[in-house]
């Protein structure tokens, strides 16, 4: 097991795909955290003063800011663990895969195990951007950066949690949908705009609000226990999920994708 | 280092309707390179990869003395595969490409460079596959074939892409691993591309075997050439001992003998020889003949 763990690692190190990817992440969501945390950090004192608006409230602004890695940044290591399976079935590498380690399900424990390591490493990397950029900037706007507080850094360990997490469920997608371009179209599609427009929509109804609390971006947003979209009310009156039972509602969608791979695709016959 | 058997028994797989590989049984013995000969499309690669464990058989088993491929303890260092040339991620090094896999099969460090000076890309090592010539992809599987020093290789169409001057080497290659007691079985679809490596020969057709055996055994009307310095004594010699021969310039073509009747012939003529050959005179049409007709031929 030790062997096949190695080897895990040294396809995920070997290759450019890890450090371009967690740049990308890194740029991204620093970006994204600074301009929330201007935009609401500068201009949050007029907001509250507009007669009829609700205000912001400003004690969630750094979780808000902080948690711009799962909120948008999610995608990243759910892409690498895709990528993790749908580059050895485009290379064809699959058969020296099972020719040095004929045990497979090894080779798919060893897999989710690694990526789910190289998850928790994009959740530090999204951390330094989030919290290097937004408490720098929430310090300079007279907001409280809540570093001191030890609800800033579970926030952070849960934030960490639930990029593994996300990079299991993307070795589970790149299993089921092995084909690189179109498990790659619909992870970008399902994450970027039918999970959203799906999480707007449900808000509408009592019963689909409930249900909506189960789609995995959600759970996501209730393990971190911030997000952009619940800060904004989209999860209407029903009461979001506590972040232990979106926890693992995020780690049963990644052991179903990742067990229907196995029984799908890791088994079939490798020609 | 001496190389299990390769026992194929009743083996079968069908896709649907097709018999890809029907009913296969043969034995590759270690010592000698032993030839798998069909056209495309006859089970060749099917074969291999049940072999290996890669396609799961419909019936019948596949062994390496006895073991199946996946309960091999040591499967990297017991058997050395050459599948295709495009095996390879076009981002990792040469290098890197034989870590991976030496660390999921716990294969020590000093075997990888070893196994790319075996092959001759020692000094492409460090650059990315997806630069590499179709030549070079053959050396690297080479590699990856060679990384546990096992004793049985299987390759698959290991001369494809590669030009003379590798076609050449890798023909010394082969004959010098089974020299050292490993079992070497190498697929093609060419007979001529192997004719001068291979010490036996399987050819199936359509999954099933046509022809197994020596190459000597597949051609029966073997002309044996035959000269000697001294023409005329062996000239009486054939004739006294009732071998119809034709001479040319280039010596007797005796049919219907074997080479070493030919030589106990001039042995007790006192005749010197200069030269003694089995000629396979159209290998290549009875191999056609052979796999052209899949059906019907039997065994």
């Amino acid at each position: 097991m030790i062997g096949a763990l190695r080897s895990e690692l040294l396809k995920l190190t070997t290759t450019r795909a890890w450090w371009i990817l967690a740049l990308v992440l890194f740029a991204y969501v620093g970006f994204t955290a600074a301009a929330l945390a201007l935009l609401f950090g500068a201009l949050g004192d007029q907001l509250a003063e507009q007669p009829g608006s609700t205000p912001l409230p400003m004690d969630t602004l750094a979780p808000l800011v902080y948690s711009t890695v799962t909120a948008i940044g999610y995608v990243f290591p759910l892409i690498l663990g895709t990528l993790a399976v749908t580059s050895e079935v485009r290379n064809q590498t699959l058969t020296p895969t099972f020719l040095s380690q004929p045990g497979r399900g090894r080779v798919l424990l060893a897999k989710l195990i690694v990526l789910a390591g190289a998850g928790a490493l994009y959740g530090v990397v999204g951390l330094l951007a989030s919290m290097g950029a937004g408490a720098v900037i929430l310090e300079l706007t007279g907001n409280a950066a809540g570093l001191e507080s030890s609800d800033t850094w579970a926030l952070a360990g849960r934030t960490v949690l639930a990029m593994a997490l996300w990079a299991v469920v993307g070795v589970g997608i790149g299993s089921l949908i092995q084909n690189q371009v179109a498990a790659i179209v619909v992870v970008l599609a399902f994450t970027q705009f039918i999970e959203p427009i799906l999480r707007f929509g449900a808000t509408i109804w009592d019963w689909t609000a409930a249900v909506g609390r189960f789609l995995p971006g959600a759970a996501s947003d209730a393990l971190v226990g911030a997000s952009i979209y619940t800060a904004f009310g989209m999860s209407g009156t029903v009461e979001p999920l506590e972040w232990w039972q979106g926890g693992l509602v995020l780690l049963a969608i990644a052991a179903a994708a990742a067990a229907a791979g196995y029984l799908t695709a890791w088994r079939r016959d490798i020609t | 280092m001496t190389g299990t058997t390769i026992e194929f028994r009743a083996l079968s797989k069908h896709f649907g309707p097709v018999r890809a590989v029907d009913d296969l049984s043969f034995t590759v013995q270690p010592g000698v390179v032993t030839g798998f000969l069909g056209p495309n499309g006859a089970g060749k690669t099917t074969t291999l990869r049940m072999l290996l464990g890669l396609v799961r058989p419909t019936s019948g088993s596949a062994t390496f003395g006895g073991v199946p491929y996946r309960e091999l303890p040591r499967p990297l260092a017991t058997v050395g595969t050459a599948l295709e040339a495009a095996s390879f991620n076009p981002g990792r090094t040469a290098r890197d490409h034989l870590r991976v896999y030496a660390a999921a099969a716990g294969i020590p460090k000093p075997n990888i460079d070893r196994a790319l000076g075996l092959t001759g890309i020692s000094e492409a090592a460090g650059r990315r596959v997806g630069g590499f010539s179709l030549g070079m992809r053959q050396r690297l599987g080479l590699s990856f074939a060679l990384l546990g020093d096992p004793g049985v290789l299987v390759l698959d169409e290991p001369i494809n892409g590669l030009d003379p001057e590798g076609i050449r080497w890798i023909r010394g290659l082969l004959q010098k691993l089974a020299a050292e007691g490993r079992t070497v079985l190498v697929s093609s679809h060419l007979l001529s591309e192997v004719q001068q490596s291979v010490d036996s020969v399987v050819i199936i057709s359509r999954g099933r075997i046509v022809h197994e055996g020596s190459l000597d055994s597949l051609a029966p009307d073997t002309v044996v050439m035959v000269d000697s310095p001294d023409r005329a004594g062996l000239r009486v010699a054939l004739a006294g001992a009732g071998v119809p021969a034709v001479e040319s310039d280039a010596g007797f073509a005796v049919t219907g003998a074997e080479a070493s009747d030919l030589g106990a012939i001039a042995l007790r003529a006192s005749v010197p020889l200069s030269l003694l050959k089995p000629e396979h005179a159209g290998l290549e049409d009875v191999f056609l003949r052979l796999v052209g007709s899949g059906e019907g031929t039997g065994r």
